[in-house]
């Protein structure tokens, strides 16, 4: 806090400045919320998140009951060649060592270094968004730290079917400001190089969604 | 209706043939449209240059000379929205009684596409124009006064015409006022590509609702002969069987295309 | 690993935006890939705003939440610095570029770290944070790919968004071979010029930078006034990684950054990634509000900069621009920006926006600006574009005329005489209608030495002819005709006499 009551004359000279630059008082329009806060009526939510995260390049899969689940995650780590996998702690994610992999939980936090020698991690999510096929972490239940669905190079994100809400609006009315947020729309990705996209820099070059019931 | 000409003082010195244009159409229409001389300028060069002052006595000299009509058509899109849209803007600045005098002129001020279109409700004029066309939406029109479809609605009704697509049709052609001069280098590479949009579209004439832009554009295709001639829609619109085509002045002033322009001025044939 | 710390070239001694242009319109490479670059972001962003119905009224809210924080702004600071610090973050306050980068570098210094990750921010490139950086020894690493790409270069940014636009594959290549390994992990023997193989070069240069950074610093896109969270906005996940991973998080936050309330995020999390990349959503977006025990950076230190954002405030036309939130739209569908690229601008901000913003950044509207900030409120055809595309509805044709209005009426710029005589001579014709008859009737008589009606080249020099030689140097024109319009209708009663 020192810091910051060295700076005490700064504050007051640009608080001041900004009130004497608003002298003419303007008067902003009322702000209109006209726009779109829900889903349009009659949208299949579920698939249209499928189908937007697919847009993305991402993996989506699509499974109705316990075993479908097993064997759909079950190819898709096969596929991606996945042999250890960070999981969060208190992780209702156990059930995914029934597919051979070796389940590293985050309990004592892994080092950075450690973390980032693991292939691949699995979380659920707080929610997700339908029209931008958008998947949001706060660091809720299944999901972790931050750093865990960063530095792997794989995420297997866990999606319930009543997770997913329409829109924009009705995501960030669910959400809660306090808790660190991700929003993740597919996996990493550039266009800094002649705007041309390319999947993969820095986060998880792959991304699997398994949208389950 | 009470209907005034506002030629804009850019066509009355270059363009007349354009003004002419204008008279002949609304004529065939059945409308006669009175020229009031005191009218000069819409001080759309000051004001976008940045000399607003010597624009209050421009906007001034403005209302006073279309005060009392019911209409003014205007053959340039941007002289109709500096009008429009700004004269508003330098009368606040001055203040007195010329807010109200723009209050109550501006509205009744119409591009000339907007006014056959919305106040006379014509799109078939009657006009006869054998070539192929591509329009070229001048940025003022396109995005201050949004015409839209009307110039092209226009041009589709004439008898004979083939409108052609424009490629990216919405990109500015780099003239700009003073600009054009100011940043010429920048305005010469935006108007080259208006040049080769032009050319692609495989039209024979290049038709816009600005003159200015058309010179600029114009000028490109004369000094490059391109071989494309640019007009203006009221300049086409005008054309007829018992007339067509024989616009002396044009600012498409392309030689090699045989419309070369006549030095002195072609009898003036109307109805 | 020992090198030393490179300071970074800045826009400081460009020429006035004509001169800049002539030299950049010359750059077939950047021309190619400007052309090709703007079209194609035009394409995907006109599809994805196609896509939203309610487009208008989002942007609508946009302007209308912004003008509210531009209106509050003092109380809303308050609002924010409470909360953050409620939150567990510390608040600081930079009048100007110095005093921003005096707290970064003691905040560095406090932490015994020779060395920073940098998410790319448009703020800490307007104070010029890695100069004063390297000035006390310590290395910023930038970690957005086209920002290494500017960075490694030894170049300067051209485009808000995509910093390296300008630059073409082969030559990203080639800078990666050649300056890669002097500053870290060398790029692989053999590296193709795809982008895969260039972005994967990048991962693995950055990778070792990230796991070692004690220090992070940011800019930030939106501050949320009344719970203090920051919110990043990003692609690749570098943001993430220097948002998360080291211990001490120093955000650099334009005054104007702020919105009122968490639920306003609903507004702006659509315009922004439609707008800025043509994405429904861009890959990344982080928010974090003060410090979380147990999760990312432990230390989180807001530095809010004034460095003449109150100046531009203080404008009632010009203070839009303060609503900006750094999309780029206006760049990508600016026919200028197209051709000259970002360089031409000299600043930090190029393209339409940069015209608007850093003469007011620079003080124009209290004082005499140099000849290049000048000449920036010229830089467009005012063709409007920009504001159609602009998602917070900045009128910025608008700001451009009442900027020149500044720079002639209130004498802030360098005088023009012959300009100055040529409109006071024109608007003096354009007083009396017989004055303009007069002319046009000297012209006409002139005209008559034209060739075929046309007027070609002008052999006068430059200097001696001004605009007349710039307008005829690839332009001819028609020549004025014998008989004016007002001559015409005279004569002949409108034709009624011919």
């Amino acid at each position: 806090m020192e810091r910051y009551e060295a700076n005490r004359e700064a504050r007051t000279v640009i608080l001041d400045r900004l009130r004497t630059a608003l002298d003419d008082r303007p008067k902003p329009p009322p702000v209109r919320r006209a726009y779109r806060r829900e889903r349009p009526a009659g949208l299949d939510v579920v698939g249209r998140f499928a189908e937007r995260v697919a847009d993305y390049e991402a993996t989506v899969l699509r499974v109705y009951d316990a075993q479908d689940l097993l064997s759909a995650a079950s190819d898709l780590l096969r596929e991606a060649g996945v042999s250890r996998l960070a999981v969060p702690t208190g992780s209702r994610l156990a059930w995914l060592t029934r597919l051979g992999v070796e389940l590293v939980v985050d309990s004592p936090p892994l080092d950075n270094d450690a973390l980032g020698e693991i292939d691949a991690v699995a979380t659920g999510c707080a929610l997700a968004i339908a029209e931008t096929g958008t998947i949001v972490l706060d660091t809720g239940p299944d999901q972790g730290r931050r750093a865990l669905t960063l530095l792997p190079d794989y995420h297997l994100c866990v999606v319930r079917a009543d997770q997913v809400v329409g829109t924009v609006p009705e995501a960030v009315a669910r959400l809660n400001p306090r808790r660190p947020q991700t929003w993740i729309s597919g996996p990493s990705a550039t266009s800094d190089i002649e705007l041309e996209r390319v999947e993969g820099v820095h986060g998880p070059r792959t991304l699997h969604v398994l949208l389950t019931g | 209706m009470r209907l005034a000409l506002f030629i804009t003082c850019f066509n009355d010195t270059l363009f007349p043939e354009t003004g002419k244009s204008v008279v002949r159409v609304l004529r065939r229409l059945g409308h006669e449209v009175e020229f009031p001389y005191d009218q000069v300028c819409c001080g759309q060069m000051h004001f976008n240059s940045g000399y607003r002052e010597d624009a209050v006595p421009l906007v001034r000299s403005f209302v006073d000379a279309f005060e009392g009509y019911d209409a003014v058509v205007v053959p340039s899109g941007s002289c109709t929205a500096m009008v429009r849209e700004y004269h508003a803007v330098v009368a606040r600045q001055a203040g007195g009684t010329l807010p109200a005098g723009v209050a109550r002129v501006a509205p009744k001020v119409y591009e000339f596409s907007e006014f056959l279109v919305d106040v006379l409700g014509v799109t078939d004029v009657g006009a006869y124009f054998p070539h192929s066309v591509a329009y070229h939406p001048t940025c003022h029109s396109l995005r201050l006064l949004r015409v839209g479809d009307r110039p092209t609605r226009l041009l589709r009704a004439v008898r004979g015409l083939t409108l052609v697509d424009l490629p990216r049709a919405d990109e500015c052609c780099g003239f700009g006022g003073t600009f054009a001069v100011k940043n010429v280098d920048t305005s010469v590479a935006m108007g080259g590509d208006k040049v080769s949009a032009a050319l692609e579209s495989g039209a024979q004439v290049l038709c816009a609702g600005d003159n200015s832009c058309l010179t600029h554009i114009g000028g490109l295709i004369s000094r490059q002969h391109a071989g494309i001639r640019v007009l203006h829609l009221a300049d086409i619109l005008a054309c007829t069987e018992a007339l067509p085509d024989l616009q002396p002045y044009g600012p498409g002033l392309d030689i090699a295309s045989g419309f070369a322009a006549e030095q002195t001025p072609a009898p003036e044939v109307t109805r | 690993m020992t090198t030393s710390v490179r300071r970074e070239p800045t826009f400081v001694g460009m020429p006035p935006f004509p001169e800049a242009a002539h030299a950049e319109l010359a750059n077939d490479v950047q021309r190619a890939n400007l052309r090709a670059a703007t079209h194609t972001i035009r394409a995907k962003r006109d599809a994805v705003v196609a896509e939203v119905p309610d487009w208008e009224l989002l942007r609508r809210a946009g302007e209308a939440i912004k003008d509210d924080v531009l209106a509050g702004l003092p109380g809303y600071l308050e609002r924010l610095e409470v909360a953050v610090r409620a939150a567990g973050g510390v608040v600081h306050w930079a009048r100007d570029a110095a005093e921003a980068n005096t707290i970064v570098v003691a905040i560095a210094r406090a932490k015994g770290v020779d060395e920073v990750v940098k998410v790319k921010s448009m703020a800490t490139e307007e104070i010029e944070l890695n100069n004063a950086l390297a000035r006390a020894g310590i290395h910023a690493w930038e970690t957005d790919l086209a920002q290494l790409i500017v960075q490694l270069g030894e170049d300067l940014p051209s485009h808000i968004l995509v910093p390296a636009i300008h630059r073409n594959r082969a030559e990203i290549r080639e800078i990666f071979v050649r300056e890669m390994g002097r500053f870290g992990r060398p790029a692989p023997e053999r590296l193709s010029d795809e982008p895969g193989a260039l972005a994967a070069a990048a991962r693995r240069h950055l990778r070792e930078k990230f796991l070692r950074a004690k220090v992070a610093v940011s800019g930030g896109n939106f501050a949320i006034a009344d719970t203090g969270t920051v919110c990043v906005v990003e692609s690749e996940g570098n943001g993430r990684m220097c948002l998360t991973l080291p211990e001490t998080l120093i955000t650099v936050l334009g005054v104007e950054k702020l919105l009122p309330t968490w639920s306003d995020l609903e507004v702006f999390l659509q315009l922004l990634p439609r707008s800025a990349t043509g994405e429904r959503m861009n890959p990344y977006t982080s928010m974090w509000t003060g410090v979380t025990p147990g999760d990312g950076p432990q230390e989180f230190h807001l530095i809010l900069l004034d460095n003449g954002r109150s100046d531009v405030l203080a404008d009632p036309v010009g203070r839009q621009a303060l609503r900006c939130i750094r999309c780029s739209a206006c760049l990508n569908v600016c026919p200028v920006y197209e051709r000259t690229g970002g360089h031409a601008y000299g600043s930090v901000y190029p393209g339409p926006i940069g015209a608007i913003l850093t003469p007011q950044l620079r003080g124009i509207a209290a004082h005499r600006v140099d000849a290049q900030t000048a000449s920036l409120p010229f830089a467009s055809s005012l063709c409007g574009a920009c504001f159609d595309a602009c998602p917070v509805r900045i009128d910025i044709p608008e700001v451009l005329v009442h900027l020149r209005a500044q720079l002639v009426d209130g004498e802030r710029g360098p005088r023009d005489r012959a300009e100055e005589v040529g409109m006071k001579a024109v608007r003096w014709a354009f007083e009396k209608p017989w004055r303009i008859g007069f002319a046009q009737h000297v012209a006409g008589v002139g005209g008559r030495f034209a060739r075929h009606g046309v007027i070609g080249r002008v052999p006068l020099p430059k200097r001696f002819t001004g605009p007349v030689s710039a307008w005829f140097a690839d332009r001819d024109a028609p020549a004025p005709p014998a008989e004016s319009f007002r001559s015409w209708y005279k004569r002949t009663d409108g034709g009624q006499e011919e």
